[in-house]
């Protein structure tokens, strides 16, 4: 077996063993990568970086002295600073900025021992479903469509980078954001897993802020267990952020394995939504029974308030972007465009060449929505559906532990499908903008293949700071779907 | 339903900072009518007497000592600047 | 009091309102630990968070939180328990996150008021709407090159507490009283050190005119009033300005203006119609700020005596003049150092000497009374010997004069200079003869009715005594021998 199929578990076993070392290891990663750089998965590629994080691993491993992720490679999302590695959030306007300090999730992860690969391509600024929206260029599925060979299948995004690059095995494991499904949606689309925690769970100190009140930091692999022990090191508590969470992390690895007898399970009927394609309910179906089949109870369940989430997430989302994206004026970083007109006429071009058509756009809805005379309308508004929405999550829990859902209306669909349609791209966030708004956690696990290769998954949406019981039926689907696909070796299944 | 004319959008893209084009502004402004149209979807739903909610999380609001922890850093802060001269920032002239 | 202004139409009223910004007084920021300070090189006081660096986070000052309900304890206002921080958007070189994190709907203070006293006495309660917390900007230098600006940070992100009054003022002389007791308030209670000089208070003037007992009219807002002086004098041009517009006929037009300290006028900024949309809406990196009633009661325990309750204590419990009380008050240390020189002494006595002796001496000299080489115990001792009679006034002025030069105790320079004032009758009644003796003529001539010689001997009396001998002793005296 190739050293990048193995799980992160599987590898630090192997570390440990002698059986390779961390140089080894991430010198299979970084001829991956080499090797599949047509999926531009990665906007920075670090190999000396990443090697010279592998022989200090290996040094500690020759000691005993070993980390709890030593010599793991990951890849970065790029939009956590990085110190000293340009930190692009896949936009023009910062394409050359180098951070002089490191994101509060990532110097957790790589105290840990945990190696660094380079930095993964998104949508601009987080903003897509699809990764066809960043400054470079596409990010492309590693997966590919059966009756469509030629056809490129979009890995979803905004984190398609992150996810891509996981499933194509570019890395074992990867951080991501998710601030309206992320990670969720891109982990389902390339047949991988993919946690965003609890609100709070993780700093945001350091991330290129999209929309403050939503945004979560979060972890994709291909395993629950590696997902699981990559969140040990991404979430805790930071002074630096005001909305970061004290609360004690647990050691969410123990969660996976623990029988899942007695949990009830939450069907929200309102997720069975007109036109949602016969192979997501079905997958849907089959989770269910493999739920039921492990000992949990289903419960059906309310969410009234689901279809008005997107229209919500759409005020808030942009609102907040429009302020956050406010201080890219070109005078303290990034680009400057500068014809020598007044102050006036730099923030307008600077802002004009920087951000490409979706930045703009939100934006633009952001400002709208905010100005005077439509905050009440839209904004207030927003933020009122927003508590009806939570309300409706805090019900359904008295009635059961986790609600089990797709995580997207569609498997992967070809790149510039849906690109023009801007309010077509945003449905794809239907099943997970919800759990942003309410701040939930939430975890997709893959599960099968369509009938056209490619990947199917499913969401889990838990109590708020309770991880633990999604890692524990996470794992429980994960084990009866026995997802096994790779992307690079036909149907396996 | 919010109908976004050309200088509607040509005000909110100046509110925004970006400059436009008359030929993009033009563009702009169905583009705009048709999300705040789909948005506006929201009007159905009676929200009276609920409370706005403007951030989920549940814990108290953070604060600090006062204490001088920070800055000093003049490099850092000047590192990524387009222009800067003797420790400022450079900009085009500001008219007052 | 009248302060209507006339004009060829008729009589017009002035209507003024003033918004203060602050800086609060603490080390650090208000969302970061860089340091306050004043004067520094640029740059060097901002962290990356003060920046707006890509994903930096603000994390509130707790002591600039209680600065801020001091102050609207120490102006009689409402504490809100609930407040919230939210974001004012608007494009300038010198504010780096695009947005002030500020507070608008929900401000930490509600309602209070201001008590200002007049020249003649009186006094008057200025209306406080409002007291909020927010961040302060950077800033721009636009005079050093002909197509540049320069960026300086320092600044920004300072704690300011904006302070904004209801249109309760009717005259320059009201605004000025305002602001004079506003500052007072500041400095007694520590939260701001009220210098504006370097900007840590900042005045901008609301106005309008309206025909007395009329509706408001529209306002101006003059911005950039730096100075007391600059206040009434911007109040005085504006209010010019807008008669002549209305009694010509035309219409106030509502926009901010900009004191010129140079031109002493105020001119229309360039108008910036867009940029009054602010967007307001609650900071998403912030939570509520939310505080119990004991925290407040806590603060409350804490406050000084406030100038006013000073006032009004030192006019009741020491007999002091309106003046002599106003007087003393104008500066917390100085109430300090009259209370502690009044122990024991005659408070009118202590309060003539602190106000014409000491900051008559200080003013000479160019000192704060905190540099002052007389301490309060000298002060009150040296008061002491005048109303034990050790010392004449006069000697006690000789006395003061060598404390200040070289900060000895009042009574180790009597006990050296052997000042002591003559007590012992004998004594006295030997130089009074002595004088009768030496002046036979004047005798006579005082004898035979010529009263006014009787100053004469006094002064004889005292010359001879190196005016250690208590004047009414010797007045006594020499009555009774030229009798
Ligand atoms: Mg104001
Ligand atoms: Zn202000």
């Amino acid at each position: 077996m190739s050293l990048t199929d193995l799980t992160i578990k599987g590898a630090l076993e192997g570390l440990k063993k002698k059986e390779f070392t961390a140089v080894e290891l991430n010198q299979a990663h970084i001829d991956a990568m080499a090797k599949h750089k047509d999926l531009n998965c990665y906007i920075t590629e670090t190999a000396g970086h990443a090697l010279t994080q592998a022989a200090e691993s290996d040094k500690r491993y020759a000691s005993g002295n070993t980390l709890k992720l030593d010599g793991i490679p990951l890849g970065i999302k790029d939009i956590y600073c990085t110190k000293g590695i340009r930190t692009t959030v896949a936009s023009r306007i910062l394409e050359n900025f180098v951070p002089t300090y490191e994101s509060t999730v990532t110097s957790q992860l790589f105290a840990a021992g945990a190696t660094c690969l380079g930095k993964l391509n998104l949508d601009e600024f987080a903003m897509g479903c699809s990764n066809e929206t960043s400054y470079f260029g596409n990010v492309i599925s590693p997966w590919k469509s059966k009756s469509e060979p030629n056809k490129q299948l979009v890995p979803g995004g905004s984190s398609g980078g992150s996810a891509a690059a996981v499933a194509a095995r570019l890395c074992m494991g990867a951080t991501g954001t998710d601030t309206g499904g992320s990670i969720r949606q891109p982990a389902a689309l390339t047949g991988i897993v993919g946690m965003k925690p609890t609100y709070g769970r993780c700093s945001r100190w350091g991330i290129v802020a999209f929309a403050s009140s939503l945004d979560q930091a979060g972890m994709f692999a291909r395993t629950v267990e590696d997902t699981a022990l990559l969140m040990n090191h991404a979430c805790g508590h930071d002074e630096k952020d005001s909305t970061s969470s004290p609360r004690e992390v647990p050691d969410f690895t123990q969660s996976v394995g623990q029988s899942i007898k007695g949990l009830k399970v939450g069907i929200p009927d309102e997720y069975r939504i007109d036109g949602l394609p016969e192979e997501i309910t079905a997958e849907w179906d089959k989770g269910i029974e493999w739920l039921k089949s492990e000992g949990a109870e289903i419960v059906r369940i309310s969410l009234p308030h689901t279809k008005y989430a997107l229209p919500t997430y759409y005020i808030i989302n942009p609102a907040e972007a429009s302020s956050n994206l406010a201080r890219y004026d070109g005078v303290r970083y990034g680009l400057r465009v500068d014809e020598g007109g007044n102050l006036n006429d730099m923030y307008e071009k600077t802002r004009a060449a920087g951000f490409g058509p979706e930045v703009r756009r939100r934006i633009m809805v952001g400002t709208y929505a905010l100005s005077a005379g439509y905050y009440d309308a839209y904004y207030v508004k927003a933020q009122k559906t927003r508590r009806l929405i939570l309300q409706d999550f805090e019900k359904a829990y008295e009635k059961c532990d986790f609600i089990l859902t797709p995580p997207a209306p569609s498997a992967a669909f070809g790149i510039g499908e849906q690109i023009d349609d801007p309010i077509q791209m945003y449905l794809n966030d239907v099943f997970t903008v919800t759990v942003n708004l309410a701040g939930l956690p939430g975890l997709t696990v893959p599960t099968s293949l369509n009938s056209d290769g490619r990947p199917l998954g499913l969401q889990l949406i838990g109590r708020s700071f309770d991880e633990e019981t999604l890692f524990r039926a996470g794992a429980a689907i994960e084990k009866c779907a026995n997802f096994k696909a790779h992307p690079f070796k036909g149907d396996a299944a | 339903m919010s109908k976004i004319s050309k200088e509607e959008a040509k005000r909110i893209a100046k509110l925004a900072r970006i400059a436009v084009t008359d030929e993009e502004a033009e563009k702009i402004g169905p583009d705009l009518s048709n999300i705040l149209g789909w948005i506006e979807q929201l009007a159905e739903l009676n929200t009276d007497n609920v409370e706005p909610l403007a951030n989920v999380a549940n814990i108290d609001l953070k604060k600090r000592k006062d204490e001088v922890t920070d800055g000093d850093m003049q490099q850092d802060v000047l590192a990524n600047a387009p222009e800067s001269m003797e420790g400022f920032f450079v900009v085009p002239k500001v008219v007052e | 009091m009248s302060n209507l202004i006339k004009g060829n139409t008729g009589e017009w009223e002035m209507v003024i309102g003033l918004e203060v910004h602050a800086q609060v007084t603490a080390q650090s920021k208000l969302f970061s630990g860089a340091a306050t300070e004043f004067g520094a090189e640029p740059n060097t006081q901002v962290s990356l968070v003060d920046a707006a660096m890509p994903g930096m986070l603000p994390v509130i000052n707790e002591y600039c939180i209680e600065q801020a309900v001091r102050t609207g304890l120490g102006m009689n206002a409402k504490i809100n328990l609930h407040s919230v921080f939210e974001r004012k958007n608007y494009f300038y070189a010198d504010l780096p996150q695009g947005y002030q994190i500020s507070q608008y709907l929900h401000p930490v203070v509600g309602l209070g008021e201001i008590e200002i006293d007049m020249e003649d006495g009186s006094t008057r309660k200025i209306g406080v709407t409002r007291l909020h917390l927010e961040q302060d900007a950077g800033k721009s230098i636009h005079d050093q090159h002909p197509t540049k600006s320069f960026v300086d940070l320092n600044r920004s992100g300072c704690a300011l507490m904006e302070i904004v009054s209801e249109p309760d003022m009717r005259s320059p002389e009201e605004a000025a009283a305002y602001l004079n007791k506003l500052r007072m308030i500041l400095r007694y209670l520590g939260t701001c050190d009220g210098n504006m000089e370097e900007g840590s208070m900042r005045c901008d003037v609301n106005l309008s005119l309206r025909r007395p007992g009329e509706e408001y009219g529209t306002r101006t807002e003059t911005k950039n009033v730096n100075s007391i002086r600059a206040v009434m004098m911007s109040i005085e041009y504006e209010t010019q300005r807008q008669m002549e517009v209305l009694e010509s006929g035309g219409q106030v037009v509502q926009e901010t203006r900009l004191w010129d300290p140079n031109k002493l006028e105020t001119r229309s900024m360039r108008s910036k119609e867009d940029a009054h949309d602010y967007r307001y809406f609650p900071c998403p990196d912030l939570l509520p700020l939310e505080f119990d009633q004991a925290y407040v009661d806590k603060i409350k325990a804490t406050l000084p005596e406030l100038p006013d309750q000073k006032k009004h204590r030192f006019t009741q419990e020491f007999g002091l003049s309106l003046y002599d009380a106003s007087v003393l008050i104008a500066e917390q240390n100085r109430a300090f150092y009259f209370e502690e020189a009044a122990k024991g002494n005659d408070p009118k006595l202590t309060a003539n000497w602190v106000i014409n002796e000491l900051l008559g001496a200080l003013n000479k000299a160019g000192l704060d009374l905190s540099e002052s080489p007389v301490n309060a115990k000298q002060l009150g001792q040296l008061v002491a010997r005048i109303s034990d009679n050790t010392i004449s006034g006069k000697i006690a002025k000789d006395v003061f004069a060598i404390m200040v030069e070289t900060s000895q105790d009042p009574d180790t320079i009597i006990e050296e200079k052997g000042l002591k004032q003559v007590t012992d009758t004998g004594a006295i009644e030997k130089i009074v003869d002595e004088v009768i003796a030496e002046n036979p003529k004047m005798v006579e001539e005082y004898r035979s009715g010529k009263d006014k010689l009787f100053g004469f001997f006094v002064g004889q009396v005292m010359k001879k005594s190196g005016g250690k001998i208590n004047p009414a002793a010797a007045n006594e005296l020499l009555k009774k021998k030229l009798a």
